[in-house]
């Protein structure tokens, strides 16, 4: 048994990691990917999330859709801990350019510069990407 | 003429080409994810600061706050509200979305 498989409960546990690139609210693709994290949870895979380019805006603190008629759910990021969802990777690069910094993100997050991101998206099993 | 913008300036290039064609004395409108482009302390900051001494900048204030931004407005950009969108449709003769 090689370290990528942890055959304990019968299954093969793979490293998945959901790659979110889009803003929220302008696509749906930030909230379907969100909601295809929370499926995942189910399965007992080793998951994290990567935040980079637009998808850093998706943590960005104090959201409020009331006006906008659609639901807010930037507070579902912090409940994914409770999902033993906890690896939350941002691109350093990402968020400086978009004038953000860790302060101003609504969960904690790991921030990883760019060569750290890409290393990290190398090892993993499975990309799936929103 | 009244330019309406609704992606963000990070992602496409949507707002460069409107900001390239809008000529002296126009009015941009920045909605939905466009509104990115009206805020503070980002690296295409500097490209709208610079458009803005030719165009009026207008960003939608909905979508601004849906999005967190409400707070970082730059300076000398008009928020409007629905009804705001509705008036500067009114107000021009013609209008281009820069889809």
């Amino acid at each position: 048994m090689n370290d990528e498989m942890d055959m304990e409960e019968g299954g093969v546990v793979k490293q998945f990691m959901f790659v979110n690139r889009k803003a929220p609210y302008g696509t749906i693709y930030a909230l379907e990917g969100l909601e295809v994290v929370l499926i995942s949870a189910a399965f007992e895979q080793d998951v994290s999330m990567a935040f980079i380019d637009d998808g850093v805006y998706e943590l960005k603190k104090g959201q409020d859709t009331k006006a906008l008629g659609q639901k807010n759910f930037s507070p579902t990021y912090r409940a994914l801990e409770g999902y033993d969802i906890e690896k939350l990777y941002v691109e350093r690069e990402s968020m400086e350019a978009r004038g953000l910094t860790e302060d101003d993100l609504l969960v904690d997050v790991i921030v990883l510069d760019r060569a750290e991101m890409a290393a990290k998206m190398d090892e993993q099993d499975v990309l799936i990407s929103f | 003429m009244l330019h309406i913008v609704n992606k963000s300036p990070y992602e496409r290039n949507s707002l460069e080409s409107c900001l390239r064609m809008a000529s002296k004395g126009s009015a941009v409108l920045l909605i939905e994810d466009g509104v990115y482009g009206a805020t503070k302390g980002g690296s295409f900051e500097g490209k709208v600061q610079a458009a803005m001494a030719d165009v009026k900048l207008y960003v939608l204030g909905p979508d601004l706050s849906a999005r967190g931004m409400a707070d970082r407005v730059l300076d000398g950009v008009s928020v409007v509200d629905y009804g705001g969108f509705v008036d500067l449709v009114a107000e021009h003769s013609n209008c281009q979305s820069w889809l």
